[in-house]
């Protein structure tokens, strides 16, 4: 007994130190989660600065305005993006019309196309000189703007519109798979109490989806606040087209940070919703008891209402952009060619390369450090690094040029101190910054992916590797990477393409004279040069469809209720 | 078959080395979960750590291996010391040759069932080799050696992963609920086949469970574990028939508790008058434990009752098969105590009737009450 107390006092002593202290493997991902965390931890200090003068400028011009015009938009993007894609969801899991095998992998498509370019697609199809506005003028005889009305493409309601087309997918694929997952029992028992088809949507499978739907409008949400090709383009003027305004037009780098710690409210309450639901999801499975879905069966004007509705959002965000872009992109072939496309499209690939490459790396590193090492301190880290996915592109911007022009200037001091020679600003302008940019935002992607992966290899494969006499290297080599290749491999893909559609970070970021696709197609396109650069955009939509045909393959095949071959006994 | 004997005595020279683990404790945070525990498996026995979830043992079984840095103690395997609590370097998992399986077998899924067994042999070892690609047909798995593990049921994982330990010819074989994961219809036989191989072999081999029928089956030797210490250790019927706690007796199953005092040398007892258990003190808050199966009924002979015997009051009789399980009402004049028992067979009297009990005076299991 004595023995045993005295075991238990000097060990809590110990622990203690090593719980302030965290090993070598917590050290490590500490470090580099705090490397990755610092244009974020940059953000939230000068959000945290008073800046009193700024404010009162601020406060008396744009503020509210901005806070009013960025509310309404993603009030009405969550409104239509919760409609189509719950509705659309519903209808492709439970109801059975012609199409539906094609529109539950179709239905994903429009997450291929950035929302801007959307946008100069609808623009360049609805504006007074577009395709459809012209036709309409032709059959009625009418002569100018006088003769009717036709709504204004470059407006908030365009905005919410364009947005909610590209991003509703979000939601149609949580939705789907909370449908998915329901158990088909508690549908049956609400059909045996007497409730019709439409009444179990409403009152079971609605409620029961409740969390995952809320999870994929926050997501949308949050690549809203992150948009600014479209907002700018239209002239919305919400947080992210102010913060771009105020910095790059004014020159005011101080009230874009200010402006930036407001825009990091919403998304904090954002954050925090998509946290509360995800954990709210964990409930919802009382009978674990899953097989084919009922199906109602959808005839005549019924059927025919659920294909318009289906169809829409696919036509609308992937089929209408694709066609246009194609149809541009073979008439001004050689003048997109002439225009650089080359070399800004390889610009593009080592850019958004070296950016998938430097992000699994990074969260290789972390999902290791967690596995290996122990301690609080750490997880808070790396849980506080991945939240760049949810940071917008411009408030990330100012998060990376501020300690990098810090560093920049220390250096540059030290050298001319010591050296007597100026270097000048050596990192901030260069594709560096662009390049921290990337990697703060899309770590999570990475990072999660890598985790998941390794969450496969279990600690008692370790172990047993490790009995087998394996070295830690060679579990790692033998174990390890054969098991988790392909979670790194996807991973890559998924941060590269995105790096490929990035707009807002590149634009602020990148040096003098540098053009990425993104940037290069949002030039034209501002130029109202559009259908020159249409190759540019046809290529960052082609490559934005990797992972959503990868997706689209791998959730049809883990659909439950239909056999696993590969599952175990 | 040379070769094969030429293996066998490769094992056989391992069978020299036991395992001692010498008063180790160790805590996860300020969670102390092994306190000052001592275990010593020597060559060619068989020892099983008993106890509920949480008691520490599975810790010790990791700490055995090298998965847990070992914090206050000492372990040898053989003659040489593998860890030492003082703060000296450990010899990592890899370089003690001691084989673990896990409760949950940890099969590579990515290797065939050959590439698996042959993870821990050197390449040039053809002898292992072959050792291990005929007892995989021994143990009726040769056409699944080219299989990928999740293609195999549970039986014949398990009996991979334990090939898989084996083939490196450990020095100690350590086995974490080996028989947990499995249909409670295949484990008696995977139990018997598992138990075989191992005594062919004579490794030594610490095994940890919850189960207590699982132990005394394999083990030469029983340590019960309670909270992270021993609190009894011996041959498995002695755990069983001399239990020195109303825990250990407890790990066997569900038992009727009585209240009961001692008179002299006299132990009374709603049951009756029974001669006192040896070292049993007077004067002490004391309670009776019988096991269901202790409880030896039998109809009420016409003409009264005999005077050793108490009367029972049958409230229900469901039949199992291969026994009967009773629940009877103890009429003690103050509403009656519920004893379950359990008998071999059929034996289905009458709901409501009476029935007569004798316990034999070696079940008499007489403990202080808790807390006392």
């Amino acid at each position: 007994m004595r023995h045993a107390a005295a075991v238990s006092g000097r060990f809590s002593v110990r622990q203690l130190i090593a719980r302030l202290t965290p090993d070598r493997w917590g050290a490590a991902t500490l470090a580099v989660a705090l490397f990755v965390a610092t244009p974020l931890i940059a953000v939230a200090s000068i959000a945290l600065t008073p800046a009193p003068d700024i404010w009162r400028h601020l406060y008396d011009t744009v503020l509210f305005g901005y806070i009013e015009r960025t509310l309404i938009l993603i009030a009405g993007l969550g409104l239509g993006t919760f409609i189509l894609g719950t509705g659309t969801a519903w209808l492709v899991t439970m109801c059975r019309f012609p199409g539906r095998g094609l529109f539950n992998w179709a239905l994903v498509l429009p997450l291929a196309v950035p929302t801007y370019i959307l946008a100069f697609v609808f623009t360049d199809q609805l504006e007074y000189a577009g395709n459809l506005q012209v036709a309409l003028r032709e059959i009625f005889g009418w002569r100018d703007r006088q003769d009717y009305w036709f709504p204004e493409i470059r407006s908030m309601g365009g905005a919410i519109t364009v947005m909610t087309l590209v991003l509703y997918p979000y939601v149609y694929l949580l939705a789907r798979a909370a449908f998915l997952e329901q158990s088909v029992c508690v549908l049956e028992v609400s059909r045996t109490l007497g409730k019709s088809a439409w009444q179990c949507f409403w009152q079971v499978a609605l409620p029961l989806a409740r969390p995952a739907i809320v999870v994929g409008m926050t997501l949308a949400m949050m690549e809203a606040l992150n948009d600014f090709g479209t907002v700018d383009f239209f002239g919305v003027k919400t947080f992210t087209a102010g913060i771009y305004d105020v910095w790059l037009n004014m020159d005011n780098i101080s009230g874009a940070a200010q402006l930036a710690s407001v825009l990091m409210i919403f998304v904090v309450v954002l954050v925090v919703l998509e946290r509360m639901a995800r954990r709210g999801q964990r409930y919802h499975h009382t009978s674990t008891k899953v097989q084919a879905l009922p199906s109602y069966q959808l005839r005549g004007w019924r059927a025919g209402l659920a294909i318009a509705f289906c169809a829409l959002p696919i036509l609308l965000g992937f089929v209408l952009p694709a066609s246009v872009l194609t149809s541009y992109a073979v008439v001004f072939f050689e003048v997109t060619l002439n225009a650089n496309y080359l070399t800004i499209t390889l610009n593009s690939i080592l850019l958004s390369a070296s950016a998938a490459v430097a992000a699994v790396a990074i969260g290789l590193i972390l999902a290791y450090g967690l596995r290996m090492g122990e301690g609080p301190l750490p997880r808070a880290a790396v849980r506080f690094a991945s939240i760049g996915y949810a940071v917008p592109g411009a408030v990330l911007a100012i998060g990376v040029i501020v300690p990098m022009a810090a560093l920049d200037n220390t250096i540059d001091h030290f050298s001319e101190r010591v050296f007597g020679i100026s270097t000048g600003l050596l990192l901030s302008g260069t594709v560096v910054a662009i390049l921290y940019g990337y990697l703060t935002r899309f770590l999570a992607l990475s990072f999660g992916t890598v985790e998941a992966g390794l969450g496969k290899v279990s600690r008692n494969m370790d172990g047993a590797a490790r009995t087998l006499g394996a070295s830690p290297l060679r579990a790692m080599s033998r174990i390890h990477f054969p098991l988790i290749r392909t979670s790194l491999l996807t991973a890559g893909l998924l941060v590269f393409v995105d790096c490929m559609k990035e707009l807002p970070i590149t634009i602020i970021l990148r040096p003098f004279g540098y053009d990425t696709l993104a940037t290069f197609v949002f030039q034209y396109a501002s130029d109202e040069l559009f259908e020159e650069s249409a190759l540019g955009a046809l290529t960052i939509v082609a490559a934005g469809l990797i992972p959503v045909v990868i997706l689209a393959l791998t959730s049809l095949r883990t659909r439950p209720g239909h056999a696993n071959p590969g599952g175990r006994a | 078959m040379t070769e094969q004997k030429a293996a066998r005595q490769s094992v056989a020279e391992a069978r020299a080395d036991g395992l001692h683990m010498i008063n180790v404790s160790h805590a996860f945070g300020t969670h102390q979960v092994v306190k000052g525990v001592s275990v010593f498996v020597e060559p060619g026995e068989l020892v099983c750590l008993l106890g509920p979830s949480g008691c520490g043992k599975t810790t010790l079984l990791r700490l055995a291996a090298g998965l847990e840095d070992l914090q206050v103690g000492r372990i040898t395997i053989g003659d040489e010391v593998v860890a030492d609590g003082q703060g000296k370097p450990q010899l990592p998992p890899e370089k003690r040759n001691v084989g673990l399986m896990f409760q949950d077998f940890a099969l590579f899924p990515h290797l065939t069932v050959f590439e698996n067994i042959v993870f821990g042999l050197n390449d040039r070892d053809t002898a292992r080799r072959d050792w291990a690609r005929e007892t995989l047909s021994t143990m009726g798995l040769a056409e699944y050696a080219d299989a990928f593990p999740h293609v195999l049921s549970g039986g014949q994982q398990q009996r991979v992963a334990l090939l898989r330990a084996l083939a490196p010819a450990p020095r100690v074989l350590l086995l974490d609920e080996p028989f947990s994961g499995l249909d409670v219809n295949r484990r008696a036989q995977i139990r018997q086949d598992t138990f075989q191989i191992l005594t062919d072999l004579g490794i030594a081999t610490l095994m940890v469970t919850h189960d207590p029928e699982e132990a005394m089956f394999m083990a030469d030797r029983i340590l019960v574990m309670q909270d992270g210490r021993i609190v009894q250790s011996g041959q498995p019927v002695d755990i069983y028939f001399h239990p020195e706690t109303a825990f250990v007796a407890e790990l066997f199953g569900p038992v009727n508790r009585l209240e009961c005092r001692i008179e002299g040398d006299a132990l009374i007892s709603p049951l009756g008058r029974h001669p006192a258990p040896e070292g049993v003190a007077a004067g002490v808050p004391m309670e009776l434990l019988i096991r269901p199966e202790a409880l030896n009924l039998a109809p009420l002979p016409t003409g009264g009752t005999p005077g050793d015997a108490c009367l029972l009051t049958v409230l229900s009789a469901r039949s199992l098969g291969r026994s009967t399980h009773l629940a009877l009402r103890l009429d003690d004049g103050a509403g009656g105590t519920v004893l379950n028992a359990r008998m071999p067979g059929v034996f289905q009297p009458e709901i409501g009737t009476q029935v007569t009990a004798r316990v034999a005076p070696e079940n008499l299991l007489v403990f202080p009450v808790d807390g006392a």
